[in-house]
């Protein structure tokens, strides 16, 4: 077993008298490729934001690269190397492409709090910015406005922009939602070809993508991990098969 | 002139038509020498409007309270001259602009915790908590009489402010240029393309690592620190200070100015004070007691058909004339 870059223990989430996630030990190794699913409400993305900072957990532990992260806040874990996308776009609407991208490129830097030069003078961050959307197949949409960009772009933005900080760990909420299936596959070229030293963390409800993505998916079913193991373990999982079709179809 | 927005293809070098405004102002000072007075206050509340534009149209700060950091200027202004003795405008301005930055440090590393409406009455909060402070405050502001006898040195001890108002429209004219140039600077900087990375969406910005809290505190005392110069200069055209430069309807008119000029691009601040003071002085001339009336259409007009205001509605004019063949 090669080292966990991102783990959590006993990670537990309650709203009052309703318990989401439940004691969940995972472990994400250096390079992986790791898929997340599980039925709706079964606390998927808030598994991800306890990760990332945005709810702080009841109890538990969350260790990224061997540095307990728990109580750390949101920018210094993305400093650290954690980077996420979000289920909805999460993007700069009114700002170019470019812009979306070169705005995490610049915090990554340490550029974004400079104020007597020019945005513009920063060349680098303008070229890095403009390398990254050519890798994904964007840099003839550079100067367009996220408005203005089909909703399958505006995914790979999200991606993007997540890149552009250079993450160990990558978290992609739902990278195909709301897409369509034949635009999802241009998505998992784009997965596919993503840097093998990102550890990725996939949460996905399309069991297609996940299945030709993921090395080793983990089954979370109402706040608590039902099974991991690799693909085809989990395909043949009788217990998978309930919870996604219930009794009487196992 | 449409929307400055900055950001990392944006080309920051000043184009000829934003000279037209210097254009403008340098003609005004010889061709109307009767209105320097009227031309001075209209200067000073660009500057006012610019500071508000900085927070409100780049960084989505919501406020109703802008004039407590424009108040304090003035009045910090006005009780160095009229109490202690201290005449020189630039000290003045200093001074009013330091109080600015303090207040505005103090007030927002509280108030930037909150959004939205409470966001909105905080600052309206403040605004009034030293409004009457000031008009109980007497031996030092002279309560709701205002602060009389306000002394102002000779610019550089040279230049002195005359009854026809030469000298304060010029001086004013320089101390917006210097506001206008800092202003301009920060939005076309990496920081002022990650203030309207928060504006658009606060959420992502702290996914990617930015100090959103702390960024908005730093834009807001810059802001403050503005208001605090622009609240200093109108003390000293006007060589008296009244309440009613801490007023929340100083506020809102201000906010009435920057929407009427159209919000985030810089040039809406140039435009709304300039159109709603010469409406103001034209209306309370023809129309004594229903100038309001004018006012309240305008901005009834502009709100319902030109959310971008004035430029905003110039902006649409050119963009059909560049589409046509």
């Amino acid at each position: 077993m090669s080292a966990a870059v991102l783990e959590t223990r006993g990670l537990c989430k309650s709203f009052g008298a309703l318990t989401v996630a439940d004691n969940i030990a995972f472990r994400l190794e250096a390079g992986a490729r790791h898929a997340l699913i599980g039925p709706n409400g079964a606390g998927k993305t808030t598994f991800v934001n306890m990760l990332t900072g945005v709810l702080p957990p009841s109890s538990g532990h969350i260790v990224l690269s061997g540095e307990d992260i728990t109580a750390m806040g949101q920018a210094k874990r993305v400093k650290r190397g954690l980077g996420r996308t979000f289920q909805i776009n999460a993007l700069f609407r009114r700002l170019s492409v470019l812009d979306n991208v070169a705005l995490a490129v610049a915090e990554r830097r340490g550029v974004a709090q400079r104020m007597l030069q020019a945005a513009s003078a920063h060349s680098d961050v303008r070229d890095e910015s403009m390398e990254l959307l050519a890798t994904l197949g964007l840099a003839e949409d550079a100067s367009i406005r996220i408005l203005d960009l089909p909703y399958g772009k505006q995914r790979l933005v999200e991606i993007a922009i997540a890149l552009g900080l250079k993450p160990s760990v990558l978290l992609l909420d739902e990278p195909a939602a709301g897409v369509p299936s034949l635009e999802s596959h241009r998505i998992l070229r784009v997965l596919d070809r993503l840097p093998e030293h990102i550890a990725i963390l996939i949460i996905e409800h399309d069991m297609d993508l996940v299945f030709r993505f993921a090395q080793r998916i983990t089954v979370l079913v109402q706040g608590e991990v039902l099974v991991e193991g690799r693909p085809e373990e989990i395909a043949k999982d009788r217990r998978v098969h309930q919870v996604y079709l219930g009794e009487q179809h196992v | 002139m449409s929307a400055h927005a900055g950001g990392y293809s944006a080309d920051p070098r000043i184009r000829w038509i934003e000279s037209l405004p210097w254009i403008v102002a340098i003609a005004a000072f010889f061709a109307l020498p009767e209105y320097l007075s009227l031309g001075a206050r209209i200067l000073i509340y660009i500057l006012y409007a610019l500071s508000l534009d900085l927070i409100v149209g780049y960084a989505g700060i919501i406020t109703l309270g802008h004039s407590a950091y424009f108040g304090l200027g003035a009045y910090v202004a006005g009780i160095l001259a009229a109490k202690a003795g201290i005449g020189d405008p630039m000290l003045q301005l200093a001074a009013a602009a330091a109080a600015g930055a303090l207040l505005g440090i103090s007030t927002g590393a509280i108030i930037l915790r909150t959004r939205a409406l409470t966001l909105l009455m905080l600052t309206l909060a403040i605004t009034s908590v030293l409004l009457e402070i000031a008009n109980k405050a007497t031996v030092l502001t002279g309560g709701a009489d205002g602060l009389s006898g306000v002394v102002v040195a000779p610019v550089l001890g040279l230049f002195k402010f005359d009854i026809f108002g030469k000298t304060a429209y010029l001086y004013c004219l320089l101390v917006l240029l210097l506001g206008w140039w800092l202003v301009r600077k920060l939005i076309y900087s990496p920081f002022g393309t990650s203030l309207t990375g928060v504006r658009e969406n606060s959420l992502r910005m702290h996914a990617i690592g930015a100090p959103v809290y702390w960024r908005l505190v730093l834009v807001y005392t810059l802001s403050a620190t503005i208001a605090g110069v622009a609240g200093g200069l109108i003390t000293q055209t006007n060589q008296f200070v009244g309440l009613n430069v801490l007023s929340f309807e100083s506020a809102g008119e201000l906010l009435v100015m920057l929407i009427l000029g159209g919000v985030g691009r810089i040039y809406g601040a140039f435009v709304g004070p300039v159109v709603y003071l010469i409406a103001q002085d034209l209306l309370a001339k023809q129309f004594p007691e229903y100038w309001y009336f004018g006012i309240g259409t305008m901005l009834v007009l502009v709100v319902m058909f030109a959310r971008g205001g004035i430029l905003g509605i110039l902006d649409g004019m050119l963009a059909n004339l560049r589409r046509k063949p």
